[in-house]
């Protein structure tokens, strides 16, 4: 183990989960809609092109469908492609393949077609890009059974998860928020694979269990400090894998707390913090001394103006209030 | 009967009639026939279920295009797949007993008849979804071509797949990326019941794929042996680098959509006026003129190929079913059955 | 000769009306013709036969609607095409059996555990509906009890309505720790609780109506926590007197009693159960305990005469002439025998004596000798053997677990003296007997040796005073000095 530390972004981390992936194996390779020239629409692959040339940093047309079945059948064909879709919004373009192809493959076909498939999106709002680039819609995906789903938090998770991901057999799918691109800290410099299994507790706390990922395990953390100050000692789990979810981490936390936030940038109905309410609901029932509380996005497409979009996505204090209202439950 | 291939493909009377490859392409033809005739019968008496969709009328196309292929090339299909399936060399037990949704199925029985599929004849499935075959098969040459290996994979899908998005990107992206990808419209002039005229206001599909920058020309593909001619120069040229290729076949269903439907979208004396090009009419009658089979011969062939479907069905009838127990398997790939993570 | 049936034209077809035949007997037929038209859901479709030869009979009728597989026609076949023709479809209309998955072991006819309410949706019903759930038979998985038991208990026991129980509030308490819906009058109507204080109650054995929260919120873990560590410190001085959770012995055990396997944990429960009652009781009623000697020469004598001419099985014992005389008492001194509710006490009627009865794995009931002044002492002897007997095979009656008006504990048989009990709530006393003994006594000046025995007195001293509680054992004195009244 390298003690050395190096000052890093969540954007250069996954800069460098691709690139030594690349190195790696000859089979990886790296396709979307401006990855090459461009650098990336987030400038995730700035300089690959010029390291890897255009057939592994492949330039697209704008046609998610085509470029995402296409990595579907390269998968299918012995590569190992990671497909970068610029947005969460534009992979409804290519969901058809995701959901009826890479998903039901394997199964449809008695076992003979696996799909060893990375396909990586940004998600997320905060960032005034207003309805049509803001939704977080990985629950949805979240639903389909065959998929992998994963929400890089830290810098740990964006330098490691992918190269796991590339390890599995299956389509796995990572989202990463956009306000994360930027954020920094200090990782080891020889941080490498992690584990894409396990939630895992981001913070220890005794009185309640705040249950969230991606975007919002740092307004969710931020909370946790509002809640200290108050005398409340929050737990924070970061999901990590939305699909499958790792049931024993957060109920075994719950269990500890008797309560329970829910985070979710997600809107409400139908949503991936709904599914976590219920499996509580199965599994903690009598260990519950408080209602599961929720805070999601409001159900709206994101707007604009950002006083607007603030008071729509999760923030610290809602958070927070939603924690304090579970340590002393009003008379339903 | 005429296909806009004149220039390469040379005349029947220049090539020394192959006898043993001829009786071998209309054996295809009269066993998918036979085959979809039997699941007819099968479903009517409700011993298999769900939709079936059935290519009587279009065997030519299946067995022509086969003909062109090598073990290492690649398939995909669609939903009315089982002449392509059969064409491809799946076994008819394997197949018959997908049929009856048997573990002993080409997909452990749970596809059914829409989702055939068999990696050992990279036989890439039966695909449900209109169209949505063509980006996997830009993907599986694309991988060839990254690994430069020398195959090619072909892609049928019917003249109502012309409409989708994805055929218009999948063109786009394997002309683009020159990728070997033999496109095979089958043109059977209805999308379901909706005819081609109300379908697409520019119908000649090959011009449209032209237009794509890909290699494209129309062929009748009533005549086995003209799509086969047709399916020899497209492989030949997309292993020698050509780029993608399309042909648009033109063909016909003698039967409904699904099973059965009322017909209402097409005049019954359009599908009598087809069916006087049946396609295994057709060869029989060029290989009776070139003294290369006789009614004794075709009588013995065909009652051939009755015993071996019917002894199929028997097979498939007493084969097992998968245990419900395993429900759930193949979700994911299991520890063994991955390349890399356990 | 074979069949030409009605054809599955589709994945949901089941039948369909035969509309037109397009040929008549005698017609011949090739594989594929097409010799009717039949109607589905959808269309009408011409239909062909798969079979060749000649048509021998027509079986159906146009217009006529029949399900898939129903012969229509008989087909005489031909030769010719029979080589060809691949063999005659099976008249099995649908698939083999698919494997069923092997069904589930069914429960194991044994005892039956008995199962715990966990529903908090069933528990507020049998709040609503005045049920205690405790004496409802379970039909859902494991024994649990459903809305459905709740409702049918409801209709069935109008007398366990809160209208028609009017020592009863309106709504119940929730019953996870309760021992009786009389011993749980709850403090306060529509008392909620979080599923884990629920949880915490029922591992204390405290009851939830009985555990100080907050107004307007519901009772979370952190009060059933600090309501069970007040408790804790009472639990220990309970006097020789306990009491049993009713839903141990509302169910039917299974015959023969097995103590010990089930028998630990379930006595567990039952300690449990009875420390949360007993805190309860010495946390909320205000305890004045008097004692009189009462000499039973009287009642002994009285009682060789009565039983000279029994069998022994028939023989009165004592015990019967104190329950007697306390039940006589009790009319007497109606300030004694009732409930504690919200708007004070409130008098029974009727008095429904309470007898302590431990069981053999541990443990106590408190059933209920119903209407005891009323019944004769032989009656009155026969209904307390009845009583023990069915307390400890566990064939109580619901009404006798829920419905005492006042308690006796007798300890006498074990030797003990005087027993100072605690009062169960919602009643208002408890009369303890203790041994009769053989004691040098005074009488009118002359110093004798006589049977005596130390009858007690715990009474709740907000709804009586010590007077009113020496005049009820002044009474039980006086009835057992008149054993002949009895």
């Amino acid at each position: 183990m390298n003690d050395t530390l190096v000052e890093t972004t969540y954007r250069e981390a996954l800069r460098a989960a691709i690139r030594q992936a690349m190195l790696e194996d000859e089979r990886v390779y790296l396709m979307g809609e401006d990855v090459g020239d461009y650098g990336g629409c987030f400038a995730v692959s700035l300089g690959l092109l010029e390291e890897f040339g255009p057939e592994r940093i492949r330039d697209t047309p704008l046609s998610e469908s085509a470029f995402v079945g296409a990595g579907i059948g390269s998968a299918i064909g012995g590569m190992r492609p990671i497909v970068e879709i610029m947005t969460v919004n534009f992979s409804l373009l290519a969901l058809d393949q995701i959901m009826n192809t890479a998903a039901s493959l394997l199964h449809m076909s008695g076992g003979q077609f696996n799909v060893p498939l990375v396909i990586r999106m940004t998600t997320g709002g905060g960032r005034q890009l207003a309805a049509q680039h803001s939704h977080s819609l990985e629950g949805w995906y979240a639903h389909i059974p065959g998929l992998r789903i994963l929400a890089p938090a830290t810098l740990e998770d964006a330098r490691g998860m992918l190269l796991t991901a590339l390890k599995d057999p299956d389509p796995v799918l990572i989202f990463e928020h956009g306000s994360l691109y930027n954020m920094k800290g200090v990782l080891a410099a020889d941080a490498g694979a992690v584990d894409i299994d396990r939630a895992v507790v981001r913070r220890e706390g005794t009185d309640v269990t705040l249950i969230t990922y991606g975007g919002t395990l740092g307004t969710t953390l931020e909370a946790a400090d509002l809640l200290a100050a108050d005398g409340i000692s929050a737990e924070v789990i970061d999901l990590r894998t939305l699909r499958p979810l790792d049931d024993e981490t957060f109920i075994g936390s719950v269990r500890r707390t008797h309560r329970a936030v829910v985070v979710d940038e997600g809107w409400r109905s139908g949503s991936l913090s709904a599914e976590i309410s219920a499996r509580i609901m199965e599994q903690a029932l009598y260990d519950l001394d408080a209602p599961v509380e929720r805070v999601c996005s409001a159900e709206v497409p994101l707007p604009y103006p950002k006083h607007l979009e603030d008071a729509a996505l999760p923030q610290s204090a809602t958070i927070a209030e939603a924690a304090r209202r579970t340590m002393s439950p009003e008379q339903g | 009967m005429n296909e806009h291939s004149a220039g390469t493909s040379s005349p029947d009377q220049a090539t020394a009639p192959d006898t043993e490859h001829r009786r071998e392409l209309l054996r295809t033809m009269v066993l998918i026939r036979r085959f979809e005739e039997t699941c007819a019968e099968l479903y009517s008496a409700a011993r298999i279920r769900g939709f079936v969709h059935l290519c009587v009328g279009e065997e030519a196309v299946a067995a022509g295009v086969m003909a062109a292929l090598g073990p290492d090339d690649a398939v995909l299909s669609t939903y009315r797949e089982h002449g392509h399936a059969l064409a491809r060399g799946l076994t008819l037990n394997s197949l018959m007993a997908e049929m009856f949704g048997k573990q002993t199925g080409c997909s452990g029985g749970r596809g059914g008849s829409m989702h055939l599929f068999d990696k050992s004849h990279r036989f890439v499935g039966g695909n449900a979804i209109v169209a949505a075959g063509l980006p996997l098969a830009v993907g599986l040459a694309l991988a060839d071509k990254l690994q430069n290996r020398d195959r090619v994979t072909v892609c049928f899908f019917g003249e109502g797949a012309a409409a989708e998005g994805e055929f218009h990107e999948a063109l786009n992206l394997a002309a683009l990326w020159r990728l070997p990808v033999l496109f095979c419209c089958e043109n059977n002039l209805y999308a379901m019941g909706t005819s081609i005229a109300k379908e697409h206001a520019a119908s000649d599909l090959a011009l449209r794929a032209e237009s794509y920058g890909l290699s494209a020309w129309p062929v009748d593909g009533m005549d086995v042996l003209a799509v086969e001619r047709s399916a020899v120069r497209a492989v030949e040229a997309i292993r020698g680098g050509g780029g993608p290729h399309f042909l648009e076949l033109r063909t016909f269903r003698f039967r409904a959509h699904s099973m059965y439907d009322p017909d209402r979208y097409r005049e019954k004396v359009e599908i009598e006026q087809w069916k006087e090009r049946d396609p295994i009419d057709a060869l029989v009658k060029t290989m009776k003129a070139a003294g290369q089979i006789d009614d004794a011969g075709l009588a013995a062939m065909r009652s051939e190929v009755a015993d071996a479907v019917a002894a199929a069905v028997d097979t498939a009838e007493q084969a097992p079913f998968e245990p419900v127990e395993n429900l759930t398997r193949f979700v994911t790939s299991e520890a063994g059955t991955g390349e890399d993570r356990p | 000769m074979a069949s030409f049936t009605m054809p599955s034209l589709g994945a949901d077809m089941e039948e369909g009306t035969l509309l037109e035949w397009l040929v008549r007997p005698g017609d011949v037929v090739s594989r594929g013709d097409i010799v009717a038209v039949v109607d589905t859901a959808k269309a009408a479709i011409e239909v062909e036969t798969f079979l060749a030869g000649v048509v021998s009979e027509l079986l159906v009728e146009p217009g006529t609607t029949v399900s898939v597989g129903t012969p229509l026609a008989t087909i005489e076949p031909a030769d010719a095409d029979a080589a060809a023709a691949p063999a005659e479809p099976e008249p099995t209309p649908e698939p083999e059996s698919v494997p069923e998955p092997a069904p589930e072991p069914s429960p194991e006819p044994g005892p039956a555990p008995v199962a715990a309410v966990r529903s908090p949706l069933v528990r507020r019903l049998g709040e609503q509906l005045g049920v205690d759930l405790a004496q409802v038979q379970g039909t859902g998985p494991g024994g649990q009890v459903t809305r459905d038991d709740v409702t049918r208990a409801a209709a069935q026991s109008p007398a366990q309505s809160p209208a028609q129980s009017p020592a009863q509030s309106p709504a119940q308490a929730p019953a996870s720790a309760q021992v009786s819906p009389r011993a749980t009058v709850p403090a306060a109507a529509g008392v909620r609780a979080t599923p884990y204080a629920r949880r915490l109650a029922a591992e204390h054995g405290l009851d939830l109506a009985a555990v100080p929260h907050a107004a307007g919120r519901p009772i979370s873990a952190e009060d059933v926590r600090a309501a069970h560590e007040a408790a804790a410190g009472v639990i220990g001085s309970v006097q020789g007197q306990a009491a049993e959770p009713a839903e141990h012995v509302a169910e039917p055990a299974p015959e023969p009693v097995s103590v010990p396997a089930s028998g630990a944990a379930q006595s567990d429960k039952m300690r449990a159960a009875i420390a949360g009652l007993m805190a309860r009781s010495k946390r909320e009623i205000p305890h004045y305990y008097l004692s009189s000697t009462v000499d039973m020469t009287r009642a002994t004598e009285w009682l060789r005469e009565a039983n000279r001419n029994r069998s022994i099985g028939e023989r009165l014992v004592p015990a019967a002439l104190v329950c007697k005389a306390t039940a006589l008492a009790a009319t007497e001194v109606p300030e004694l025998n009732g409930y504690w509710g919200e708007d004070g006490f409130e008098a029974s009627s009727q008095v429904n004596l309470g007898m302590a009865v431990s069981l053999r794995g541990g443990g106590l009931v408190t059933p209920a000798l119903l209407d005891a002044s009323a019944v004769g002492v032989e009656d009155l002897m026969a209904q307390l053997k009845d009583l023990v007997n069915r307390a400890r095979r566990g064939r109580l009656r619901g009404r006798e677990l829920t419905e005492g008006t006042l308690t006796i504990t007798n300890l006498g048989e074990q030797g003990v003296e005087s027993v100072y009990g605690v009062i169960f709530p919602p009643q208002v006393a408890l009369v303890g007997v203790g041994r009769i003994a053989e004691r040098p006594w005074a009488v009118d000046g002359l110093l004798g040796v006589r049977p005596l025995t130390t009858v007690t007195l715990s009474a709740d001293h907000r709804a009586s005073d010590a007077m009113t509680g020496a005049r009820f054992l002044a009474r039980i004195d006086h009835h057992l000095q008149h054993p002949e009244e009895l």
